[in-house]
């Protein structure tokens, strides 16, 4: 299978890859996936509490390339946006950005879930429940 | 060092140039129909596929006239199967066979199933084995053949052949056995091993892609087979169509080639392979070898590197040609079945290597290989929030996974 450049870029070059301390309540963490499945998304946000604006993103993804890409490119998207902006980055903006063939629409859609998993968890935790 | 370096040999093998210098002259200056009886282009023709068979035979310890041509091991095995299932229909209809087989056969006893054939899939032992307890239980009266492949194609394990062969002589239920990836690399005779039939695919072993040979045991039993493809009663009648006398010189050729080698070139790929393996155990944690290796090809390893996905590996090191077990790496978004029988979770499955060493690989390319494979291993588990989590000693099979 041949890889866009892009999706090869972002598998050489990661983006942001690394782990915030989860217990901060200033990060929100989404792990989605499962390892059964061949891939598994961890994301992470770190959000300025004042203004609502996602200040820096992590990463690590067990999973292939595309994989990978999209969830790299989605920390890249996730950097200086706020959190309703970043609710709004949806699965087919990776797909286009990476041109993901069908078969790899679901590392897109798992990227996704990552993300509104991670600031969900957020969420929960800012509003101290 | 060539790139890519090609160590996928299960797949294919590039054809030895003295195979390809055998077969030259018989597709042009000999061209005869080996069927052609009343002049000397056919003579010529039928001398060279006797000459083969003979080569085949002296190999496998058969004689020449047990020597079936077919268009490879895939016609071989339906030839052996459905071969046997329809000639002896009065006997019985039940059929042996193991979950690890190729698709050649199991899809073959599928569609036997639903022609009324009942076929046992025998489970796998964790190592790659059958349960030869579990064989010995399986024969009923109704019990026609039993097919189980000599060595496996992606994990290398060799069967006990010779115990599942003697079994069934005594047993009087015929034998099987698709040798595919065994016939030139290890030593295979049938008649020690007690088999009845046997299938051998060129591509395998160094010959040409679409020729192969099935082995129909003429002595002690007589084995008979339905046809499956009518014609011309080439072939004592089992498989009608023009001889592919390149081919056919080609698969020849290269049999005399590994009885030759074998005993060298076995020693080699042994100390390849396990250089491979050696590097690869001490450069890094949490790897396992999928299948014994102790009862093994000589040039296969079948390694799983843990909470690495094996397509984003095979990215990594795309300068080496290899094979996965990932799903992500097929067409059909499931990981390896033989993995799977063997007991291996799907995350293991998922994150397997299968390397297949062969005639021209140097120790210079497993050196580069193992160095490779070691480094981009490395930075896949720094990526990986699994490798993460289990150094922070949390156990991922207690995990609740959001599976999608």
């Amino acid at each position: 299978m041949a890889y866009s450049e892009k999706v090869l870029d972002h598998y050489n070059h990661p983006r942001n890859v690394g782990s915030f301390d989860k217990a901060d309540p200033t990060v929100g963490t989404g792990m989605v996936g499962a390892p059964e499945c061949g891939d598994v998304m961890k994301l992470q946000v770190k959000v300025n509490p004042t203004t609502g604006i996602i200040e820096d993103a992590k990463f690590k993804t067990f999973g292939c390339g595309s994989a990978i890409a999209s969830s790299s490119l989605a920390t890249e998207w996730l950097r200086g946006k706020t959190v309703d902006e970043a609710l709004a980055i949806k699965n087919t903006d990776i797909v286009n950005e990476l041109s993901l063939p069908p078969v790899k629409i679901h590392c897109s859609v798992l990227a996704e879930d990552a993300i509104k998993a991670a600031i969900d968890d957020y969420k929960k935790k800012s509003s101290g429940a | 060092m060539k790139f890519p370096i090609y160590m996928d040999y299960h797949a294919t093998t590039p054809m030895d140039p003295r195979v390809f210098e055998a077969m030259r002259p018989y597709f042009t200056e000999i061209f005869g129909n080996a069927a052609s009886r009343n002049h000397s282009f056919g003579w010529q023709a039928e001398d060279a596929t006797e000459k083969a068979r003979k080569q085949i035979a002296s190999l496998i310890g058969a004689t020449a006239k047990e020597i079936v041509f077919t268009s490879g091991a895939t016609e071989s095995n339906n030839l052996a199967i459905k071969g046997v299932f329809q000639m002896y229909a009065e006997k019985g209809n039940h059929i042996i066979t193991a979950a690890t087989e190729h698709k050649a056969t199991l899809d073959t006893c599928k569609h036997l199933e639903k022609e009324g054939a009942r076929i046992t899939y025998l489970p796998l032992q964790t190592n790659g084995l059958i349960d030869f307890e579990q064989l010995r239980a399986a024969i009923t009266d109704k019990t026609i053949l039993i097919s189980i492949m000599y060595a496996n194609n992606e994990i290398g394990v060799l069967q006990p052949i010779a115990e599942i062969g003697k079994l069934a002589k005594e047993r009087g239920v015929l034998f099987h056995s698709d040798a595919t990836q065994a016939v030139g690399k290890v030593p295979v005779n049938v008649l020690t091993d007690n088999i009845d039939l046997l299938s051998i695919s060129a591509h395998k072993m160094y010959g040409p892609k679409g020729v192969g040979a099935l082995y129909v045991r003429r002595k002690g039993p007589r084995v008979q087979l339905t046809a499956q493809i009518d014609g011309g009663g080439h072939e004592r009648g089992m498989r009608s169509g023009t001889l592919n006398v390149p081919g056919i010189v080609g698969l020849g050729e290269a049999c005399a080639i590994a009885q030759k080698e074998m005993p060298e070139e076995s020693k080699r790929m042994a100390y390849l392979r396990d250089k491979l393996k050696d590097r690869l155990l001490a450069a890094l944690d949490e790897v396992y070898i999928n299948g014994t290796m102790e009862h093994r090809l000589p040039n296969n390893l079948n390694i799983s590197f843990a909470f690495v996905e094996g397509e984003s590996l095979l990215m990594g090191i795309n300068d080496i040609a290899v094979s996965s077990g990932s799903a992500c790496t097929s067409a059909t978004l499931e990981p390896s079945y033989v993995l799977k029988a063997l007991g291996a979770g799907d995350d293991i499955a998922h994150s397997s290597i299968r390397f297949g060493l062969g005639r021209f690989n140097t120790e210079e390319e497993v050196d580069y290989v193992a160095a490779k494979v070691i480094d981009v291993v490395n930075k896949l588990r720094e990526l990986s929030p699994l490798y993460e989590m289990h150094k922070e000693g949390i156990d991922l099979s207690k995990v609740q996974w959001t599976a999608h």
